[in-house]
């Protein structure tokens, strides 16, 4: 992967980049302005800066302290998953919240203020954050922490690497017992199917995540996969705990951009089809290593290559409870009709602990996320349909994984913007945070250099 | 190498052996220029599992200092069993070429300094009959080319140097290795435009142990360097002198 693309490769940019090395060192200097960059999983330009310089964190990935008895983990910011469950879980611990993908830093992680299947009970990822140090352009280094700058705590959790570098971070890690899951499996008919089996399942799973077939229709509108899990209890703790790393990553990998024929109509139908039968309609129950239980698509080494050269838009959005049946149900009919089928469909119910980040995503309610190959036009204005559904819903679209909404959506989804942007580095920016406040651009002689985020030109008449 | 002493330990090859020799246990005395970047390292290490590691800053220039710098690292580990000497400094040929202070700036760093201290270490590995040296010398030390002959010839008496020591301790019981890397992709590195012949730190650090532990002499990591260098010192000096290397 280039270093200038996003996950769903798209758009693409123009961009210089610098490689951090020591956490003490100052902010280099780069053309134009800077943007943190982690291991890039974000989908959309919240990890890309056209025309100015991203600040790669490779290099800030040292551990600093862990204690085995409390399970506190210091690291600097581009400290990934990956490493941090190769040091915690043969000693016993577990990251409170994790995301889909294991590939992802610290610093990236309290960024976008990450979620996982956990959220009905432990939030989001920044609830776990004991600490960290942010420093800022002026060379000023802050402690940040829930007493200490709590302004700045909660505008850098969820600010999408805007208030300046985070050099390292504390993060509290959860205890298990061994590093297992027992999985159950449960299909459901259709929407209200979904809805029944969430709501018996939260309070004795500590995590739940649909797959939907999102190909279905009529009265199968909302079919699919319930899994829900725990970790396994303690009859299991005799299973080898220092090995559980080993199962890491199967080793296959998309060597090549698929060319974009290999995804299409019929053989995402296909797949949904035979994905939804494996399970032949009924409950079932299995003992599985976390690693496959929480990073499935982590097996396949840049799984994003089979959406080919033009990448693919994800769409992931949160509508509140008041809402969600016919908003879920629509969202769900218009991207069954829009004849561009989403390869992997997910919902999820997330519970009511608050954020402390300012520009955190997840909210209570129902979340779907949705991939749709880059076809153009025909794909902008489907994922247009379903952000002007979620807005209408009175929900939010997540920045992690957008490249198009536009600034009156980010307005309506995140309405502590306001009192976020004074904690905006003046040297730091990104394409997502120009294309979502056109007025007030930190760098206005910068804006339109390289930057193909634009959408095509006559969909800007349709809005 | 369970008791080992770094040198340089703050380089990408260094830091990216110090996380593997820490995984597996080793002690470490880690010695480099700047304190907070030690520290850094040394957290490091001690987090993935080192259960001893100390840290002294020191210009490794300063040839008068590595006497009392080996005696305090032996007494910190309790003695020493390896050396990993990673230390160096790439140069500016253009600049070397100017002033013969910045030519011998090169020549005291990675010869003369390493020079002092493997004189040191080989003396109390010879003595104990025992131990590891493992020394990252480099490619361009294999024949003197017009971009880069200081640092080249800086490399080379390193493993002329080296060669000598093995056949000195071979009756010993002590292991001599040079490691030579090619293009490795490091902050050293950082102004060259990358190709395919970039190897990452990680990449050669295992090709490092793998070394030490096999007990080699000689390696080029990645392995493919031992043939292309076969060929650059296959020609002809009265051809060579007409190529632009």
């Amino acid at each position: 992967m280039s270093p200038a693309d996003s996950w769903g490769r798209y758009p693409h940019v123009e961009q210089q980049t610098r490689s951090l090395v020591w956490r003490s060192d100052a902010l280099p200097h780069g053309e134009g302005s800077l943007l943190p960059r982690g291991l890039g999983r974000s989908y959309g330009d919240s990890c890309l800066n056209a025309g100015g310089t991203l600040l790669l964190t490779a290099g800030l990935d040292r551990l600093i302290d862990f204690d085995p008895t409390t399970g506190l983990a210091r690291c600097e910011a581009g400290v990934s998953l990956d490493t941090l469950l190769r040091l915690c879980v043969p000693r016993g611990w577990f990251l409170p919240v994790t995301p889909g993908t294991k590939f992802v830093t610290v610093g990236g992680a309290i960024a976008n203020d990450v979620h996982g299947k956990n959220h009905h009970r432990s939030g989001t990822f920044g609830r776990h954050v004991r600490r960290f140090e942010l420093l800022r352009s002026d060379g000023s280094r802050r402690m940040c922490s829930l007493e200490e700058n709590p302004d700045w705590f909660g505008a850098t959790v969820g600010g999408l690497g805007l208030t300046g570098l985070v050099t390292w971070a504390e993060v509290q890690l959860v205890p298990i017992r061994n590093p297992f899951v027992v999985q159950e499996t449960i299909p459901f008919e259709n929407l209200d199917g979904f809805f029944r089996v969430s709501r018996e399942s939260e309070a004795d799973h500590e995590f739940t995540v649909s797959w939907v077939d999102c190909l279905a229709r009529g009265r199968k509108l909302g079919r699919g996969l319930f899994y829900r899990g725990n970790f396994a209890p303690s009859q299991f703790e005799r299973l080898p705990l220092a090995k559980s790393h080993l199962s890491h990553g199967a080793g296959l990998a998309v060597p090549v951009d698929l060319p974009a024929f290999c995804l299409n109509r019929l053989s995402v139908s296909a797949f949904n089809l035979l994905y939804y039968h494996r399970q032949r309609g009924r409950p079932s129950q299995q003992l599985i290593h976390y690693d496959p239980f929480f990073y499935p698509l982590d097996a396949v080494h840049g799984w994003n290559r089979i959406y080919g050269r033009q990448g693919f838009l994800q769409f992931q959005c949160v509508v509140p409870h008041a809402t969600a049946r016919d908003a879920v149900k629509e969202l769900l009919e218009r991207s069954a009709r829009g004849g561009l089928p989403s390869f992997l469909s997910v919902l999820k119910t997330f519970g009511d602990l608050p954020s402390p980040g300012w520009l955190s995503f997840p909210r209570p309610g129902i979340t779907l996320a949705l991939d749709f190959a880059n076809r153009g036009e025909k794909t902008w204005r489907l994922v247009e349909a379903l952000d002007r559904v979620t807005r209408e819903a009175g929900g939010a679209v997540y920045p992690a994984k957008d490249a198009r909404m536009g600034p009156e959506s980010f307005a309506a989804y995140f309405p502590q913007r306001e009192r976020f942007a004074p904690y905006v580095d003046p040297a730091f920016s990104s394409s997502f945070w120009r294309r979502v406040n056109p007025v007030s651009l930190p760098m206005p002689s910068l804006e339109g250099r390289g930057d193909s985020a634009a959408p095509p030109a006559s969909l800007l008449a349709l809005r | 190498m369970k008791k080992v002493i770094v040198l340089g330990a703050t380089s990408a090859i260094a830091q990216a052996t110090v996380r593997l020799l820490a995984a597996r246990g080793a002690s470490l005395y880690l010695v480099g220029r700047n304190a907070a970047n030690l520290e850094a390292v040394a957290k490091d290490a001690s987090t993935r599992g080192a259960p001893k590691v100390e840290f002294r800053a020191l210009d490794l220039n300063d040839c008068e200092a590595h006497g009392s710098l080996v005696e305090r690292a032996w007494q910190a580990l309790g003695g020493l069993d390896g050396v990993v000497l990673a230390h160096g400094v790439l140069g500016d040929q253009d600049e070397s070429q100017r002033s013969w202070a910045a030519a011998e700036l090169v020549l005291r760093t990675n010869f003369l300094s390493a020079a002092s201290l493997l004189t040191e270490l080989a003396n109390r590995f010879e003595a104990q009959k025992a131990g590891t040296l493992v020394v990252i010398s480099s490619v361009a030390g294999d024949r003197g080319r017009q971009s880069n002959y200081v640092y080249g010839a800086s490399k080379g008496a390193l493993s002329v140097f080296l060669q000598g020591l093995r056949n000195r301790l071979a009756k010993s019981g002590v292991a001599v290795v040079t490691v030579k890397p090619g293009f490795v992709d490091t902050p050293m590195t950082a102004h060259v435009p990358k190709n395919k012949l970039f190897a990452s730190p990680e990449q050669v650090a295992r090709g490092l142990l793998k070394a030490a532990d096999g007990r080699k002499n000689e390696v080029y990591v990645p392995g493919f360097w031992a043939l292309i260098m076969l060929i650059i010192r296959s020609i002809p000096e009265p051809v060579f002198k007409r190529l632009k290397l």
